[in-house]
Order: C-alpha cells, then structure tokens, then sequence
C-alpha cells in the first residue's frame, strides 16, 4: 500500500509548466543579475570596439584578406573581424557566466540552484540558456554601433540568420565554462584558468586573420588552429551573418557542445562530478 | 503520501574526505512535527551530514530518506519536501527580500501569482513585511536568517533543515529565529532539524543526536542523554562524552 502511493506520488512529478517556470526563473535572475552590473555590459563592448576601431583601422593595410567564402570580394579588415569579435564578446560572456557560477559557489548561492527538486541537468541547461541571451544582448548592442562604421550584413536578413548561430556558439563556449568553473576550487584560481582559456582560443583562430595567412606562417599552428572549436564558432557566426551555412562548422559546434555539456553535467552530478569530492561545496 | 515515514531517516551513513573520515556509521530518525538538534562542535561532521540530506554531495554509504523517498534514487520527490537555511548566508544580495523569494519560488516551480501570496505570508511570519522590497544587503544578520527562513518555507517544507542558524548573531536576535522554528513545529508540525555547537540552544525535551568526530556520541531526549552519562544536565553531558578518549562510542 505504501510502496503504491510512493510510486504514485513519483509518477507526478513536474509537469512542462513547471519546468518552463524553472527556467523563465533561471533567465529571469541571470537577466536581472546582469541588469545590477551595468559596467559589465559596459566594459562586454568597450573591449570588442576597441578590437575594431583601433587594432583593425592600425592593421587593415597590413594584413589583406583574398576572397575567401562566404565573401564573394575583397573585403575591409574590419568587415572581416567583426564576425570574430562578435564570437569573442561571446567568449568572454560564457567564461564571465562560469566566474559567476564559481562566486555563487563560495558565497553559498550555488546550493539554492543545486538543491532544486528539478534535475540538475535541466538546472545548468536552463543557466546555460540564460548566459548564452544575455551574450546576445551584448552581440546586438555590438553590432548596432558596428552598423555606423558600415560593418553590416549583405542584407537585414543576416542579423536574424546570425542569432542561431550565436546562441549555439554561446551554448558550446558556456558549456566549456561551465565545466572548467566545476575544476576550480576557489574565485582567484578561475582568474588563472581564464588567461590559459580565453586567450589562447582566442588567439589561436581565425577570429582575427584568416587560416591560410596562418598556415603559409606556420602549418602546425594552422592544425591547432583548426582543433580549436572556437574557430569553428567564429566560422559559424561570419557565414550566418552573410545567410549562408558552414556545414563543417556547424557539425563541430554542435559536437562541442554536447562533449562539452554533458562533461560538465557529469561533473555537477553529486554522484559522479568532481565537486563532492571536495569540502566546502 | 509520508503520513507513516519519518520526517527524516538516516541510515547507516559513512562519508569520507579522501582518507579523511567525515562521518561513520550514522544512524537517526526525525518524527513529523519533532524538534530534533544535531549537537556538534565545529568539524564534527553536521555540515558534511547536511549536504549528503540535501543531495550536494552523494551518499555512497548508507541510505538517507525524507518522507520515504531516497534522497539519491528519487531527488526531486525527497527535495521538494525539504527546506533548507544552511550556515553560509545564500541569499543574493544584489536582490530585494521578495525578488530572492520569487526566484526559489520558480526553482520549485510555483506560479508566479502564486509565489507572491506565498511570500507575502511567509514574510509576515517572520516579520519582514516592512522589508520585502528592501535589497538583502541592507538587511542585518538576524533579518538575512529570518529571509532565508521564509524562503525555506515558501514551498511548504515538510522536513526543515537549518545547519547553525544562530551563528553570529546577538543573542536577541538568536532567541528570536529559535523562538520562530520551534513555533513552526508546533504550528505546522513540519520537521525540524537544527545543527548547532550552542548547547544553550536545547530544550529537555528536544530529540538530541550528539555528533563527534563524525560519530554518535548518543541520541535521544536531551534529559535521557543527561542521565545515561550520569550527568546533570546536557551541557554536562556533552562535557563528559566528548572528552571520553577524544571520540566517542555508538
């Protein structure tokens, strides 16, 4: 008799609604979070502007770029890194999320989320949706002012064609912050991770020059160039954002972030992850 | 559904830090509508035994049931019982009193309406009405406990945990909150384990489990323990078990 109303009582559960609650609530507090840090949407697009008014308009003589897809001629150098540093503020808005989440952490927020009746994957999923919108915000912001410096799409079809790809990006580059913020015991060590993250992906892509002026300097620097997903992730944006699929980059992506996501559920779970290993959770 | 099972049942729970033991062999009960303390200096084990209750950390050794439902085979039937105040403060201090509500609110998936009646009525009972739209950081350290309090009922608990609630309070404000969750059992007769090291804190009757060194020194009522170490009080007691050899026996 017991055991029925057990099983009964576990067959309920939550209803879709229930979870869409959870979720709009997960986005709702990250939403409201960052509306409190302002300087952070501030500084999220100080730092790719200056990317593009000073560091492209000083190298735009010096480094060309041939037609290569998805342009079908020469373009500016600006016009060519604006597709890589919307996939930086991206970058640096999924590792800005992680750091939140290892602060949450020390400060004790985390176990609020982490003891929710819901299960912990939809928990990080719905965390990482919540970065991966406010990371849109700021690429739209970006790309608003790039528009009066005539960094724009072949037509305005290319601002919707580009979201997709950005969430995905923002998903895959979350999910890698998401994992690295489950590795790190304390705030000022991610500090650390996040130089040997962010600056080599960063670098090492074709955010900033394409991948054969690459290779013609260094082969090898080419191939790891080509194993860093976040090159895949910058392709992926410049080709949404001319209305054309990168099929290849798409693929990649899309693995990454599964590999990715699923690496740092794993981690997150109690029984399985790193954290409960640790004292002081 | 829970009418039979305890509030709480742990059962036979080992957990280790690497090759450091945090508990050994810990076995409890908490009644429905009881008043249970988990008694402990500080590293006895209470906050190790708290995240293995609320699923932080998973429960390799031993079985730990709210209501019936294993914490570790069914999560989301065994946390949906549970309220939680731990010792860290965890409120999001950039958020108002009501906003950190209606957040833990959508993570138990109440309705938006819904968790706003909920909260204006959990707040009056802890009386913090006045400052529902205050942000957390302007609150003092009594009305942080008492927020975390309301948040913990907002979904209507049937187990309530508060690992050192009263820490670094003053001692108005931590007679009050004590005054507060022994209120709740008699009112709501939810279940309420509350780990402390302030033996002040315990009434006679209280159901005690005396944690040391990651074991039961002993447990029952306070005034049982007191006699079965021939002492006169609990404070005597705890005095005298826990300096048996260092450790304890079961």
């Amino acid at each position: 008799m017991r055991g029925a109303a057990t099983a009964a009582a576990r067959r309920r559960g939550y209803g879709f609604v229930s979870y869409a609650r959870c979720f709009n609530g997960i986005v709702w507090r990250e939403t409201l979070r960052y509306w409190h840090q302002r300087e952070r949407f501030v500084s999220a697009l100080v730092r790719p502007l200056v990317w593009l008014f000073i560091f492209a308009a000083g190298f735009r003589s010096v480094l060309g770029v041939s037609i290569i897809p998805p342009y079908d001629t020469y373009v500016l150098y600006e016009v060519y890194i604006a597709p890589g540093l919307m996939a930086m503020i991206v970058l640096f808005s999924a590792m800005q999320s992680s750091l939140s989440m290892v602060y949450d952490r020390e400060m004790g927020n985390m176990r609020l989320l982490l003891i929710s009746p819901f299960p912990r994957w939809f928990l990080l999923i719905s965390k990482l949706a919540a970065g991966a919108a406010v990371a849109l915000v700021q690429v739209y912001a970006f790309l608003a002012i790039a528009y009066f410096w005539e960094i724009e799409p072949p037509s305005p079809w290319g601002y919707l064609t580009v979201l997709p790809a950005i969430l995905l990006a923002g998903i895959m580059l979350g999910a890698l912050g998401m994992l690295l913020s489950s590795l790190v015991r304390q705030l000022e060590n991610f500090a650390g991770i996040m130089n040997f993250v962010i600056f080599p992906m960063f670098f090492a892509s074709s955010a900033l020059y394409p991948l054969w002026r690459v290779k013609e300097s260094s082969p090898w620097l080419a191939f790891i160039c080509e194993l860093n997903p976040f090159t895949h992730a910058v392709e992926l944006i410049r080709f949404a954002f001319y209305e054309r699929t990168n099929l290849g980059a798409l693929t990649i992506v899309l693995a990454a972030a599964i590999v990715f996501l699923a690496a740092a559920i794993v981690a997150y779970d109690p029984s399985r992850g790193m954290l409960p290993r640790r004292e002081g959770l | 559904m829970g009418g039979p099972h305890p509030a709480l049942e742990v059962l036979g729970v080992s957990y280790s830090y690497g090759n450091r033991k945090a508990l050994e062999n810990i076995s409890f009960e908490v009644e429905p509508g009881s008043f249970s303390v988990l008694l402990g200096l500080n590293g006895a084990g209470k906050s190790t035994l708290y995240c293995l209750i609320t699923r932080l950390y998973a429960t390799r050794f031993g079985k730990i049931r709210i209501f019936g439902f294993d914490v570790n085979r069914s999560p989301g039937e065994a946390l949906r019982r549970l309220g939680a105040v731990f010792q860290a403060r965890t409120l999001d201090l950039d958020l108002t009193v009501v906003q950190n509500l209606s957040y833990h609110a959508a993570l138990h998936g109440i309705p938006a309406r819904e968790a706003r009646l909920r909260a204006d009525l959990v707040l009056e009972q802890v009386g913090l009405s006045a400052s529902r739209n205050a942000k957390a950081r302007t609150l003092s350290g009594g009305q942080m406990r008492r927020a975390e309090i309301a948040r913990a009922l907002l979904h209507r608990p049937r187990l309530l945990l508060l690992d050192e609630a009263t820490a670094g309070l003053d001692i108005k404000a931590r007679a009050g909150i004590l005054k507060h969750v022994r209120g709740l059992v008699k009112q709501s007769a939810i279940g309420v384990l509350w780990a402390t090291h302030l033996i002040d804190e315990i009434e006679a009757g209280d159901d005690v489990v005396l944690l040391h060194r990651g074991r039961i020194l002993d447990k029952g009522k306070a005034s049982a323990i007191a006699e079965r170490a021939d002492a006169a009080d609990i404070h005597a007691a705890f005095e005298k078990l826990t300096a048996v050899d260092g450790g304890g026996r079961q």
